[in-house]
């Protein structure tokens, strides 16, 4: 480790998630999306343009007793795919994987067609098949490729 | 044959084989739409309109009714349950106790797919907002076929492209043969991302224009569409392209039959057209193979 190490900056935790390589600047989005907010007394520890050999500028969280859900893991693929997820035990990296871009998100995202039938107070959860670049509400067909962050529900 | 789809969302979903198999049937039908009140005696097709149709809604009751079935109809939306609060969901629900089919014309897009994901007997999508409109699509198939055949064709698609659901079904299905389609519109009006990705997708010939007139004397056949102004989240833009592409003798001077298709209902966009009738011989054959077999 030298001393410019982002793992030097902050405490370890003893269990939770660290969430790395998330695109520089997004981390508050990233922690918007997963509903984290502070109000729990769950600790939260940022990180914010932390240089990256791969990214150029990232950023970090660690959550301290939180376990990613399969839900939050897919909305993280969208807004941060380059994302390597760290879960921690005892102090020890448990599991440590990339994100996944699954084929299909359900119940994560609104879709930005005002016409479209899931915003018409029917029983139908927002459906989208990930594109290549984008997603694809699987009811009206919108494609959705920018601001994906904008139209998340969790 | 048995359908491929058990449901009629989305033109998308028609297989080659499929469109033929309605386009072939409905030509048997053609020859005398009242021979044949043996094919589905009893049948009870459900009515749900929650917008206005002349075309749609009356050429599916004449369908059922000349195959010797008969319609249960929601009736307007005001006088049903809607105007309780009934969701959409809940009313289909409902109407799949009645009736072996279902066809359904909603202002929203995806209604539907949705729709579908509710009921066991077949749904029928009859329009979805700017969404799709493939029973149009099976007939304009039809009235393109008779007129200036599919495989190998040069079509012209002008108008609407963008809230005009007859244009999204028709492209997706024109997919499934050598067809190379040429869409004229507005820049405003061009087609929608969603519909030129499966376009491209589907490796389909493709190209976009603003003006008609350069691409007039490639063509072996014209569809029109209507500028919806029902469509327009603003009056100002309806404004500023309504009448843009009409079509009249002075337009078609120089040019042999060109075969000129229009879904209707028309406004101001074109002087001479040929009606079509073939709705109700083509949803006659839709119902027929929808029907087929134990459900």
């Amino acid at each position: 480790m030298t001393a410019d190490d982002p793992e030097l900056r902050v405490s370890k935790i003893e269990s939770g998630t660290v969430i790395d390589h998330i695109p520089g600047g997004l981390a508050l989005t990233v922690l918007g999306v997963l509903g984290i907010d502070g109000e729990g007394d769950a600790t939260v520890s940022v990180g914010m343009n932390v240089p990256s050999d791969r990214l150029g500028r990232k950023d970090i969280l660690k959550v301290e007793g939180h376990e990613l859900s399969q839900s939050e893991l897919d909305v993280l693929s969208l807004i941060a795919p380059e994302a390597t997820v760290n879960i921690i035990r005892g102090y020890e990296v448990a599991e440590k994987f990339r994100v996944e871009r699954p084929t299909e998100v359900v119940g994560v995202l609104a879709c930005p067609n005002p016409n479209c039938i899931t915003n018409a107070g029917e029983p139908a959860e927002a459906r989208f098949t990930v594109l290549d670049a984008g997603v694809r509400c699987t009811y009206c067909e919108t494609i959705l490729r920018e601001d994906i962050t904008d139209h998340v529900q969790v | 044959m048995r359908m491929r789809q058990d449901h009629i969302t989305s033109a998308k979903a028609l297989s080659r084989g499929d469109i033929e198999a309605v386009l072939d049937r409905a030509a048997e039908f053609a020859g005398d739409p009242t021979a044949h009140a043996d094919r589905r005696p009893g049948a009870l097709l459900g009515l749900a309109f929650f917008e206005p149709s002349t075309r749609t809604r009356m050429s599916f009751a004449a369908a059922i009714k000349r195959l010797g079935g008969d319609i249960v109809d929601m009736g307007p939306v005001e006088a049903s349950s809607v105007s309780k609060g009934e969701s959409l969901a809940d009313t289909v629900r409902v109407i799949e106790g009645y009736a072996d089919a279902v066809v359904l014309r909603h202002p929203s897009e995806g209604a539907a797919t949705m729709a579908s994901e509710f009921v066991d007997v077949p749904l029928i999508n009859a329009g979805d907002g700017a969404g799709q409109h493939p029973t149009q699509t099976l007939l304009d198939l039809y009235t393109i076929r008779a007129a200036a055949g599919l495989d190998g064709l040069t079509l012209g698609i002008v108008g609407d492209l963008k809230y005009g659901r007859t244009v999204h079904s028709l492209a997706h299905a024109l997919t499934n043969f050598e067809v190379e389609q040429h869409f004229i519109s507005p820049e405003t009006l061009a087609l929608p991302e969603s519909v030129r990705y499966d376009l491209d997708a589907a490796g389909a010939a493709v190209e976009e224009h603003t003006s008609l007139e350069p691409v007039l004397g490639e063509l072996d056949a014209l569809y029109v569409t209507r500028i919806q102004q029902e469509r327009f989240p603003d009056e100002s833009e309806y404004r500023a392209v309504a009448g843009e592409y009409r079509i009249d003798a002075e337009t078609l001077a120089g040019i042999d039959e060109l075969p000129v298709l229009h879904p209707l209902p028309r406004i101001d966009e074109i002087q001479y057209f040929k009606q079509a009738h073939n709705g109700v011989p083509v949803r006659m054959a839709l119902l027929d193979l929808l029907l087929e077999g134990d459900r």
